[in-house]
């Protein structure tokens, strides 16, 4: 099947609309909830509680002996929070920095939860095939029921994202100035986390423990990219999550059951690479772009103010001088003379070169930041 | 006798196990134009970030006009060290000022034309109005301070808590941010900064206060800005040293 074919099949088959709407709705929480979790610094906070979320996974299946999902993910929401709690617990009672806390508690947590998973594959219960899944995901195993389940908790994170826009906004800026306006930080902080820990344990069906943290990640740092707005970027990183989510669908689908979540973050990853590249504010491109463009007007500016020294000498300014007095000096040629007759700063006759009045209080304006900043008024 | 704006009462603040503040007793009248004075980590900051809640104290109470600090927010302004934030923060610069206006806002409530309105005369009053929708990464160091500066204004409170709000800015604005604190000791406010620059101390502050985990003392600069404090706070003859 090609991926063409996938989208017509799309819209006429059911499995398929499931799917695809299933892991653009995850897409789209996630890059929203990982925007946070980008500007918070945390980014590591999601691989955390993803792998903390694993022997939940495995608990729940020993406990209840059932493979429904919903049981499996409240067993992982259960384990990544604990996870959570402990690493917020060790930074602020111990010595220990971020990174080893969370370091301590992925490992401890998947080492647990594989523990787990090779004892229950031991078990001569033959239902416990599958449970593996969670590693990496399957998309194909999303129905009806789980797109519902991933729509409500994002329409909820939707309307509480609306309600305390103004305090998520200023908490991540400045946390302690937030606290001296009398905002409580650890309860805004709390309800943020919580929503990505929700957001985490959903996409382990669809995208697995293992890569979870990119489907945060990734849309979040390809959105921050395009955009110096706060809204516009969680509206951009929820758009690239959802088209992360549909094609990476479409991909594993169409080219022999690829394996669904690493498909995703790899698309997820191809927005990443198009945004650093090609974004036109913060992109390398442009960034080379505008850096060679300020080097070729200094070396007009150069120029202009050598000869704006010579013009200065007599009274009137546009009289014409010899192109050749120029050789003395070696930031011209003769490109260089016609770009700064294009800017209208000098007139060309001949051999001869005059400053226009433009061109004289342009090079008498150079260095005086306050009058020629361009940005300035806007 | 003129009334006490900030009164902190046997203040003691630790990390871990070392005391940070030990036992600090300060009374900061109305109208008074303050600095906070003392080498580094003798608590300087940790002292206004007791006062203002952001930091619990193992021991000790402050109080604002009388009342605990929680019931007189509105007024009380703070700028942190600019340092403390990070400014590639997807917002503009008129974003950050309206942050100010949050405060009296509450919970969910949105600013509108009215907090816009405010915010746009506290960048104007700072001289930074043609900046109003620069993306805050934009800026230099010292027009960031004043964005801060911008915010607190906003808040349009009684009490200003700053903190070393001349780090790293050029001596233009530095004189503008004087500029605006001596105008809000004019118009009756209490300024409390914490300050590096003790040649600028007698220029700029009319009170001052020696920090070095204890209070060493506190007072009009006339009366109390000598040697023999220097030496107290810094443990060398500040003076006699530089002079050498």
């Amino acid at each position: 099947m090609s991926i063409s074919e996938y989208f017509q099949l799309v819209v006429s088959d059911y499995t398929l609309r499931t799917i695809t709407l299933g892991t653009a709705v995850l897409g789209a929480i996630c890059g929203m909830l990982g925007s946070f979790a980008v500007l918070r610094k945390q980014s590591l906070l999601g691989d955390a509680i993803s792998h903390a979320a694993l022997p939940g996974i495995a608990l729940a299946f020993l406990i209840t002996g059932a493979k429904d999902t919903n049981i499996l993910l409240l067993g992982a929401l259960v384990s990544g929070l604990i996870g959570t709690f402990w690493i917020r617990g060790m930074i602020t009672k111990t010595h220990l920095k971020t990174d080893t806390a969370l370091g301590l508690i992925l490992s401890l947590f998947f080492g647990f939860g594989m523990l787990l998973l090779t004892f229950i594959q031991k078990q001569p219960n033959a239902n416990q095939a599958g449970l593996d899944k969670y590693l990496f995901g399957q998309a194909a195993t999303l129905v009806e029921k789980d797109v519902w389940l991933m729509t409500t908790v994002t329409s909820i994170c939707l309307v509480v994202l609306l309600l305390f826009w103004k305090e998520f906004k200023i908490m991540l800026f400045d946390a302690d100035f937030t606290k001296t306006l009398g905002f409580n930080v650890r309860f805004i902080d709390i309800l943020i986390t919580f929503f990505i820990v929700l957001a985490i344990v959903l996409g382990l069906q669809t995208v697995g423990v293992v890569l979870m943290s990119a489907m945060l990640l990734a849309p979040a740092a390809a959105a921050r990219q395009w955009t110096n707005s706060l809204s516009m970027m969680i509206f951009l990183a929820a758009l690239f999550g959802a088209f992360s989510g549909v094609f990476g669908t479409a991909i594993s689908a169409s080219q022999n059951n690829l394996s669904t979540g690493p498909v995703i973050v790899l698309v997820a990853a191809v927005f990443v690479i198009i945004s650093f590249v090609f974004s036109p504010g913060r992109g390398i491109l442009f960034r080379q772009l505008r850096f060679r463009k300020n080097r070729r007007d200094l070396k007009l500016q150069k120029t202009l103010q050598f000869m704006h020294s010579i013009a200065v000498t007599h009274e009137n300014i546009e009289h014409p001088h010899a192109i050749r007095i120029l050789n003395n000096f070696q930031g011209f040629t003769r490109k260089t003379l016609q770009k700064l007759e294009e800017k209208d700063w000098i007139t060309l006759s001949g051999q001869q070169w005059a400053l226009t009045a433009k061109g004289f209080h342009k090079a008498e304006n150079l260095f005086n930041q306050q009058n020629t900043d361009e940005h300035a008024t806007d | 006798m003129e009334k006490i704006a900030v009164q902190v009462d046997d203040l003691t603040v630790a990390y871990n196990y070392k005391p940070v503040l030990w036992d600090i007793d300060l009374f900061i009248p109305e109208g008074v134009l303050m600095a906070i004075v003392g080498p580094n980590g003798a608590g300087k900051s940790t002292l206004i970030k007791a006062i203002l809640g952001i930091i619990d104290p193992i021991a000790g109470s402050v109080a604002i006009y009388g009342e605990p600090y929680d019931k007189q927010r509105k007024m009380v302004a703070y700028v942190p060290q600019k340092g403390s934030v990070d400014w590639d923060f997807p917002t503009t610069a008129l974003d950050v000022v309206m942050m100010g206006t949050y405060g009296s806002l509450g919970w969910i409530k949105r600013p509108g034309a009215k907090e816009k309105k405010a915010a746009l005369e506290a960048l104007e009053k700072v001289g930074m109005l043609s900046f109003k929708n620069r993306q805050i990464s934009q800026l230099s160091g010292g027009q960031q301070q004043r964005v801060f500066l911008a915010r607190a204004l906003v808040q349009n409170a009684s009490i200003y808590f700053m903190d070393e709000p001349f780090q790293g800015v050029d001596a233009t604005t530095e004189i503008a941010i004087i500029n605006i604190l001596k105008e809000l000791r004019k118009a009756g406010k209490t300024v409390i900064v914490v300050h590096h620059d003790l040649q600028t101390v007698p220029e700029y502050f009319d009170w001052v206060t020696f920090l070095n985990v204890k209070k060493i003392a506190t007072g009009p600069v006339k009366e109390i800005f000598n040697d023999d404090n220097l030496t107290k706070t810094y443990g060398i003859n500040y003076k006699v040293a530089i002079n050498k």
